[in-house]
């Protein structure tokens, strides 16, 4: 298939990108890596009248390290992430889940920006960013707005951005050397969107976990806090743990998997994500 | 011709060598050419207009808004197509009932599958004929959907073409021995019902066709990515009413075929039409969405199959139901029922066993056709055999290799005959399924399993042993009436500067033809490699023959080729034998030189050419030199030249999550003379890497509207280089005598037992749970209800 015909603008600075997005409204599409706009073009899902490329706003493209946060700029790319040393270093979570995401084609030029924005309910960045409790920043005609990610991601690829409104840049923050992390997912090709997956951040004390954050995706419309697994999890009681995901989590049914092999899966993912956590902390 | 060494291992000879393919360097560099590559002046694109139901009346069509939108030349329906292109029936009289309702190239009144072209639209770009046909207004009036196969045998179902009566397409049955008694006698009895999804092709390079009507001519050229050139001149010109020298059938570069291309398509058919009604060059380009929907599925099997041992391992018979569904019609014109008919032929193939049963049943339905696709039958059969043979292993608690030494053909008993009556000149189960046992270390392999069991890690291993067809006879399809050639032939010329020329009628679809070809008539004539040039696909041009399909290009392609650079050796040496006042029977050609007795070289093929060409009159009056032979081959000793192999696979199971990683892969096969080694080992990688898509990723998810839910690449799981395991490849070499060159083919090998190795290396993995499954693809979920550990 052949997309449908779309203008095309690359503006130079944000002003300029807000100032042809305001303007444009509805018709208006933002390309970022292209990696999941494209496709959706060339199959006639989406069929904008103009595409607003920000892949000139050069800022955008960054990794910074503060003293207890990390900042991503939406721009950067997968890659970027993949082999970044702050990353491994400050918050090893996203290095170990960015392998997951696609090949590697299609990491060079798929963006941080372009899967938070996209939304898809079994992407692994997206959970990530609600492991981590991370703050993502969107910059709008009303002005810069900043929205934690348990309120950004609202849907099957719905999220809190307007109309309008672009996303600049995540920000992770409360990173300290007693943070610790466990990563697991089941995808039935390497590269492929999960059919469970799971980010889990939590505080190490020498006793037990504290602060556990359990963030599943492909198990429903948007990722997941399992917030009565996790309290178990934090009270040291796995069984109990495995358990509660009865009660958080009520998986979709689909053609990869039915619900009860979903629930079940998500716990297989939990004992494992949980060892990597005792394995890192050995 | 001249005597001294075999030819085929001359000192110069090519033949067994992995010499690198001529075309390599201009594919690598990205200048092939490709249907899609292609521009002629004046040329349009079509887009199809195609049905959203499974089974719809078509009440209605609305062209208007179409008509005037931007680039639009064309908008034509069914009805107006229909003026200037016959429907077809695929049916073949040597399959006996077998039924099927007329075929239009663009649906009339209804649309019988989702994705059946209802209109076309035809524009200066793809883009807005795409455009334009999301304006086409297409009322439809839903009918009854057959959606799966047993809901088109039930008694109430309705018929899809009434006129046929019912949904029953096809039934064979077969009896051989004595089952009755062998299964009352048995000490053991295994069954199971093995289940095959349905999945597709996947070329990389879509189905294409570039059509060109030239009025001034009268004449049809069509540019197709094809297998078949020639069967495409006669239908094409058959259905357009042309004779068929007004059609021209030329193939360039196809990025795989697999069986896919050797189809006739509604819409490529449509393509030839509108060129002709158009008057001018229309290009059709399958889109990935369109190939899901339009290209033939394959499988889609239920099969029961029961076997019968006694308590010392002999396998005492085999029974078969077999079910199968095709879509709503018979492909044209090699039909749907061949790949049931092939499973009956091959179920119990590899062994001694002469009690066997069978009924195999094709169903219409409406969903996408269905037809052959590579290793037609095979891994249904081999699937259920190999199931079988497992399970009754398992029952009477004999080793899987131990009881298939016991049972399999004996490699000094042939020629032989299996219970369904193929013939086999010479097979060598024994042998390869030693070397496999060998290359795999199976005791070492034992060993790990039984130690990882204890720590909760479940491996296994499983064996499949297969016969293949290849190099078939008009056995296959002439005999059923269809204009489908079994002979191929291959024209070899020395040109003017020593180079050597050959046209051939066998195609290249990207699995090495022209690399076998050049370095068969290298061998042949004596001259090097790079002095070949080899060209193909083209009806102008070729000598006249079948193409690519059933493994026959290297056999009987290769063949044709060997003899025809033979004669023209002999024609050199001719000549030769007159310029050096010599007995032509004393001398011999190698390397580009003609050579003496004593190996001296007298005469460069270059000045030969010279001579012949440039200065005929200082040869003899009364000679006359042909620096061109024409030669053809088809197989007459068999109506198949058979094969045989044997696969393995090593893998392990999480019980955990119900994945499946593969860890090994082996494949010992034997397909008499091995023309190229790399080539031969490339065709088995990727036939096994098919079949393991098949055992654990392919297929076409249909709904109970007979909705395709996953026509596209992200949803449709094609095996990738991660999972696919390192597959060691060993080779037996029995050639044929019904040829010189000896070679059989090797093009389905690894697809015909790969699913086979796979599941029953899941259920030895699973065996302490006493796990059997026996449906593909394996699913995690199918394998945690195996295991019950989810419902
Ligand atoms: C074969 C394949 C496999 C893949 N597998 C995975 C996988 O396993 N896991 C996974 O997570 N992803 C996967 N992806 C998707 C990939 O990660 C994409 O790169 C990513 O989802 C989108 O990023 P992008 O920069 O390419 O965005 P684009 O495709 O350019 O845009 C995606 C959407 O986000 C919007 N958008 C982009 N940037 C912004 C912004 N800054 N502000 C506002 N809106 C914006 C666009 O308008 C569009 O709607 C896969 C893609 C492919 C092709």
């Amino acid at each position: 298939m052949k997309s449908a015909a779309f203008d095309y603008v690359r503006p130079g600075t944000l002003e300029q990108a807000l100032q042809i997005l305001s303007e444009r409204a509805e018709g208006a599409r933002v390309l970022a890596g292209g990696q999941s706009l494209a496709p959706a073009l060339n199959l006639r899902l989406a069929a904008p009248e103009l595409l607003v490329d920000i892949g000139g706003l050069a800022q955008f493209r960054y990794i910074e390290e503060g003293a207890d946060a990390l900042r991503i700029g939406a721009l950067t790319r997968h890659v970027d992430v993949e082999r970044s040393e702050i990353v491994a270093r400050r918050c090893p979570l996203l290095s170990r889940a960015i392998a997951h995401v696609a090949h590697p084609a299609i990491r060079n030029r798929g963006t941080l920006g372009g899967s938070l924005a996209l939304a898809d309910p079994a992407a692994e960045l997206p959970a990530c960013m609600l492991a981590l409790d991370a703050v993502i920043h969107v910059a709008g005609p009303g002005g810069e707005r900043r929205i934690a990610a348990r309120d950004f991601f609202q849907g099957v690829f719905e999220t809190a951005l307007r109309p309008g409104e672009v996303l600049t840049g995540v920000e992770i923050g409360g990173l300290g050397p007693d943070r610790t992390y466990g990563f697991a997912e089941l995808s039935r090709r390497r590269g492929d969107f999960a059919i469970v997956g799971l980010a889990l951040a939590a505080r190490r004390s020498s006793t037990a976990l504290s602060d556990v954050r359990l963030a599943f995706f492909g198990v429903a419309d948007r990722p997941v806090l399992a917030r009565a697994a996790a309290s178990a999890l934090g009270a040291g009681d796995m069984s109990a743990a495995r358990a509660a995901l009865a009660t958080d989590l009520k998986p979709v049914s689909d053609a990869q998997a039915s619900s009860a092999m979903r629930l079940h899966l998500a716990g297989v993912l939990l004992e494992r994500a949980f060892n990597e956590t005792l394995e890192a902390s050995a | 011709m001249s005597e001294g060494l075999s030819p085929l291992d001359r000192p110069n000879s090519y033949i067994g060598r992995a010499v690198p393919r001529p075309n390599l360097a201009r594919l690598l560099q990205g200048r092939g050419l490709y249907v899609s590559d292609m521009t002629l002046p004046r040329m349009v694109h079509v887009a199809f207009v195609r049905s959203p139901y499974a089974h719809a009346r078509i009440a209605g069509i609305d062209a208007g808004a179409a008509r005037t939108a931007p680039g639009v030349v064309a908008v034509v329906t069914g009805a107006e197509l229909a003026e200037v292109c016959t429907p077809w029936v695929g049916v073949l009289t040597h399959m006996k009932g077998l039924k099927s309702a007329p075929q239009h190239a663009i649906a009339v009144d209804r649309a019988c599958w989702v994705g059946e072209a209802v209109a076309a639209v035809v524009a200066t770009t793809r883009a807005e004929a795409e455009d334009a046909a999301a304006l086409v207004e297409v009322s439809y009036e839903e009918l009854p959907v057959v959606a799966d196969m047993e809901a088109a045998l039930a008694p109430d179902a309705p018929a899809i073409h009434p006129d046929l009566g019912d949904n029953l397409a096809f039934e064979r049955k077969l009896d051989a021995g004595d089952v009755e008694a062998a299964f009352a006698s048995a000490d053991a009895v295994a069954q199971a019902e093995f289940v095959f999804g349905r999945h597709t092709g996947v070329t990389l390079e879509a189905r294409a066709m570039l059509a060109d009507w030239n009025p001034g001519e009268q004449r049809l050229t069509v540019y197709q990515g094809t297998q078949a050139p020639h069967m495409m001149q006669n239908i094409i010109a058959k259905h357009l009413g042309l004779e068929e020298t007004q059609v021209r059938v030329v193939c360039k570069d196809v990025g795989g075929s697999f069986g896919v291309k050797v189809h006739v398509y509604a819409d490529e058919m449509a393509t030839a039409a509108l060129a002709r009604m158009l008057r001018r060059p229309v290009k059709y380009v399958a889109d990935r969405v369109e190939s899901f929907l339009t290209d033939i599925h394959a499988r889609d099997h239920r099969c029961k199959g029961r076997i019968a041992v006694n308590r010392q391992g002999d396998i005492l018979a085999f029974e078969i139901d077999d079910l199968t569904a095709i879509g709503p019609y018979s492909m044209y014109p090699r039909t749907s029922a061949i790949e049931a008919n092939q499973v009956v032929n091959l179920v119990g193939g590899p062994y001694k066993t002469p009690n066997y049963r069978a009924r195999a049943r094709v169903a219409f339905t409406n969903r996408n056709v269905m037809c052959q696709y590579r290793a037609v039958g095979h891994p249904i059969a081999c699937s259920v055999t190999e199931g079988l043979v497992d399970l009754a292993a398992r029952e009477i608690g004999m080793d899987p290799v131990e009881i298939r030494r016991r049972n399999l053909l004996p490699d000094d008993s042939y020629p032989a005959q299996s219970a369904s009556g193929m013939k086999f000149e010479a097979l060598s189960h024994h042998a390869a399924l030693d070397k496999l046992v060998a290359m795999m270390n199976y005791p070492a392999l034992r060993a790990e399993q039984t130690d990882l069991r204890a720590k909760g890690i479940y491996r296994g291993v499983g064996l499949a042993s297969f016969i293949e067809v290849t190099n078939p006879s008009a056995a296959f399809y002439g005999v059923g009436g269809a204009r489908i050639s079994s002979q191929d032939g291959a024209s070899v010329r020395l040109d003017a500067q020593g180079a050597v020329v050959c046209h051939a009628s066998v195609t290249e679809q990207g699995q090495g033809t022209e690399a076998i070809l050049a370095q068969v008539v290298a061998s042949a004539v004596g001259a090097t490699l790079d002095k070949v040039r080899i060209i193909l696909g083209d009806t102008d041009h070729t000598p006249y023959g079948g193409g690519t399909w059933a493994s026959r290009a290297a056999g009987i392609g290769g063949e044709a080729a060997w003899r025809a650079g033979v004669a023209l050796r002999e024609n050199i040496l001719k000549v030769a034998g007159v310029m050096l006042q010599a007995d032509p029977s004393a001398l011999d050609i190698t390397e580009g030189q003609v050579i003496d007795a004593t190996g001296q070289a007298r005469v460069g093929l270059d000045e030969i050419a010279r001579v012949v060409y440039f200065r005929p009159d200082t040869l003899p009056a009364d000679f006359q030199a042909e620096l061109i032979a024409t030669r053809h081959y088809a197989p007459k000793a068999y109506p198949f030249a058979f094969t045989n192999g044997v696969q393995a696979s090593w893998l392990e199971v999480d019980i955990k999550t119900g994945f499946i990683r593969l860890l090994g892969h082996w494949v010992v096969e034997d397909c008499g003379r091995i023309l190229n080694p790399q080539l031969v080992d490339e065709q088995i990688r990727g036939g096994v890497v098919q079949g393991l898509g098949a055992a654990l990723f392919e297929k076409c998810e249909y709904d109970a509207r007979a909705q395709m839910l996953n026509a596209n690449m992200a949803d449709y799981l094609v095996p990738m280089a991660s999972e696919t395991p390192d597959i060691q490849i060993g080779h037996i070499e029995t050639p044929t005598a019904d040829s010189m060159l000896g070679a059989k083919g090797a093009g389905e090998a690894g697809t015909a037992g790969a699913a086979a190795a796979v599941v029953n290396a899941v259920n030895d993995a699973l065996s302490p749970f006493g796990v059997r499954l026996a449906e593909i693809p394996l699913t995690p979920e199918l394998v945690l209800k195996a295991l019950g550990v989810v419902l």
